[in-house]
């Protein structure tokens, strides 16, 4: 009798090993996120929206029967702590690929590591020096930012303003975009008299404005930043009595800043994707039912408004699961499901990604907007 | 430069300068009781604005600045009993290092009731783009009131210490503890007194300010850096010398403006305060005595 319990124990256990693959199994993700510290503001609603989104998934069977677990490491928007985190992730945690991080300057850094891991990586930082040089294994879901500059010189063009001033954050993300701003300024006959860097623990900037104010050439002021502190320029312009167009980035997408700057913030003009105006999109636009769906969800279960910022975790996972449903749980054949992937309506836009373009947004995916009534809405002259 | 733009970076210095000055007072009064910093001064502030932003949905905004004043006492009463009070002499460089520690959690308790958004007060008057003409620059209503609570605190604590016999027992435990305690005066309760009048300072402080900072749960670390430079630069444990120190770095920071680039601001205000410690190590007005006596 009890050989024959034994025989039976260890058949149990060969039919399980053999079986195994074939199996259920467990899909490792991992994610790097800024969900404290000064960028909190970004890895906040992205850890949230990972979190939301990987209960979902498995609440409706996983991916092909197979059940996502998220590692999801807070970074604080240290770079130390992401390449820390990257190596563990790749080498103890063997995820299959991983997502962040959030800032720019943290997934510069882990970029060789990812890229040399032969690990997907799906970047939430907006810089354009992500995915240009194209590094096979690194994509990023953010709109890059040189469109988004080009966007608010269009907008100039129309408007007649050629002479303007730029304030930015002295982050990584306020330092790239002045940089293409004074890049790309030329291209559209504008001409940058007056730049400034201002310190993203800002308390007040009222002097810095009244200096670019004194400079009477000013026709407009581009204020590029992603930190709180932006919204202390519109109030200082405002209060010196300074009416000039007054552009920002697609940094301000945030409906925090706008109730921060409050009645100052009426008319910034600003690009940014369509996740903001997702109720009054029309109902025929690719975007509108993931929008619509996302908003729905986020704001229920957290009960906060819902961000751009967490939009680029929910696309950055999106397009993960739908490659791992393509091409199961392999880097490699995950990676090139992404590179080969089309019309994949996400909530920064529609995305087209090529071997040349690992971040497969137009310049389309950004809308121009302002701010009515303590209300984000499309911008119409 | 023309007079407007002279008296609108004049106004600017102000506007920093006060708020500069509030921190800096804060740090004198536990300095003046204890003879540490307490590192922890620049959460009091955030705490009085948070507190208060979170209470203003229940009630009138003079209600929530006053309750918030007093639960942020009460925070500053706890923090002294729990961490500070029960060492047994303990030296100047562990309770430093206590009070820094007593600021991460701080923050960390912060970042987890409220999250890690920004908030503010409303304006007190007008709203973000009110603003009054002064000699042709422009003002915000809210740095006047920044400006005339600074003034208030200052001229109170004036009173306080000199008059009633509470601030006389704190000036006495400030200048010789031992002495003190052998002329009958309760040092540690003195001590406890002055966490809660720093909290309630900072907290009010808090209040004023957030409408033109806002408030986040983080914001504590970079006042707490200025308020520490400015009561330096004006001697510690002196009140007058922090506010002239703060409307004095305030002022150079905003002229500065003109000259170079403003990511140089900081520097310059450091540059400032090690020029002035070579020249007068105890600071613009700080007593050369005085601060011969003290351990730190």
């Amino acid at each position: 009798m009890k050989k024959f319990a034994t025989k039976i124990l260890m058949a149990v256990v060969a039919v399980s090993l053999f079986a195994g693959p074939a199996m259920a199994e467990t899909i490792k993700v991992g994610a790097i996120l800024a969900a404290t510290g000064p960028a909190s503001f970004l890895g906040g609603p992205e850890a949230r929206t990972l979190e939301m989104l990987v209960e979902e998934v498995n609440a409706n069977g996983g991916i092909n029967g197979n059940k996502i677990e998220l590692i999801l490491k807070d970074s604080a928007a240290s770079p130390e702590k992401a390449i820390s985190f990257a190596k563990q992730l790749i080498e103890e945690d063997k995820v299959l690929a991983i997502i962040g991080p959030s800032t720019s300057g943290e997934t510069m850094k882990i970029k060789n590591i990812a890229e040399q891991a032969r690990t997907p990586l799906l970047s939430c930082g907006a810089a354009e020096v992500i995915v240009n040089p194209v590094a096979s294994y690194v994509f990023k879901t953010p709109q890059k930012d040189s469109y988004a500059v080009k966007k608010i010189f269009m907008e100039m063009n129309k408007m007649g303003i050629s002479k303007i001033a730029v304030l930015a954050g002295n982050t990584g993300f306020g330092k790239a975009g002045k940089g293409q701003l004074l890049k790309i300024a030329p291209e559209f006959g504008i001409d940058v008299v007056e730049v400034e860097v201002y310190d993203k623990k800002s308390n007040d900037l009222s002097a810095v404005v009244a200096k670019i104010k004194a400079n009477k050439d000013v026709q407009a002021v581009i204020n590029w930043s992603i930190v709180p502190a932006q919204a202390i320029v519109p109030k200082n312009m405002r209060q010196a009595g300074w009416d000039v167009p007054l552009f920002q980035s697609h940094g301000f997408g945030n409906i925090k800043y706008v109730e921060a700057a409050g009645a100052a913030a009426e008319g910034i003009i600003f690009p940014a994707g369509r996740l903001l105006i997702a109720d009054t999109l029309p109902a025929d636009n690719p975007q509108k039912g993931v929008l619509t769906n996302y908003i729905k969800n986020y704001e229920a279960k957290f009960n906060e408004p819902a961000s751009t910022f967490g939009g680029h975790a929910y696309d950055a996972f999106a397009i993960l699961m739908a490659a791992i449903a393509e091409a199961g749980n392999d880097r490699d054949k995950v990676r090139t499901a992404i590179e080969n992937m089309k019309n994949f309506a996400g909530t920064g836009g529609v995305f087209n990604f090529s071997k040349e373009d690992h971040n497969g947004l137009d310049i389309d995916a950004f809308q121009m907007m302002t701010v009515k009534d303590g209300k984000f809405v499309a911008y119409e002259k | 430069m023309t007079s407007e733009l002279f008296i609108q970076y004049l106004l600017a210095g102000i506007t920093y300068g006060s708020i500069y000055a509030i921190v800096a007072i804060g740090f004198n009064i536990i300095y003046n009781a204890t003879g540490i910093i307490n590192f922890a001064q620049g959460e009091f502030v955030m705490f009085g604005g948070m507190i208060s932003i979170s209470l203003l949905q229940f009630m009138p905004l003079p209600i929530a600045i006053a309750l918030a004043v007093i639960l942020t006492m009460l925070i500053g009463a706890l923090i002294e009993i729990c961490f500070i009070r029960w060492l047994k002499g303990p030296s100047v460089l562990r309770l430093i290092i206590i009070t820094i520690g007593i600021s991460i959690l701080s923050r960390e308790v912060a970042v987890h009731i409220w999250g890690e958004s920004i908030r503010s007060l409303p304006y007190f008057v007008g709203n973000e783009i009110t603003s009054i003409p002064v000699f042709g620059a422009r003002i915000s209503p809210q740095v006047l009131w920044v400006v005339a609570v600074s003034a208030l605190m200052v001229v109170a604590l004036g009173i306080f210490f000199k008059t009633t016999s509470v601030g006389r027992e704190m000036r006495a435990c400030a200048s010789n503890r031992k002495a003190a305690t052998l002329c009958g005066i309760n040092t540690a309760n003195m001590v406890t007194l002055s966490f809660i009048l720093s909290a309630g300072m900072g907290a009010l402080a808090g209040c004023v300010m957030s409408p033109i900072t806002y408030s986040q749960y983080d914001m504590g670390t970079g006042l707490a850096i200025k308020g520490f430079t400015v009561a330096i630069l004006g001697g510690l444990g002196s009140a007058g010398g922090a506010v002239a120190a703060g409307l004095l770095l305030g002022v150079i920071e905003a002229f500065s403006v003109s000259v170079v680039p403003l990511a140089f601001q900081d520097a310059i205000a450091i540059t400032i305060l090690l020029i002035i410690l070579f020249i007068r190590p105890q600071g613009l007005f700080g007593s050369k005595e005085a601060s011969a006596l003290k351990e730190f």
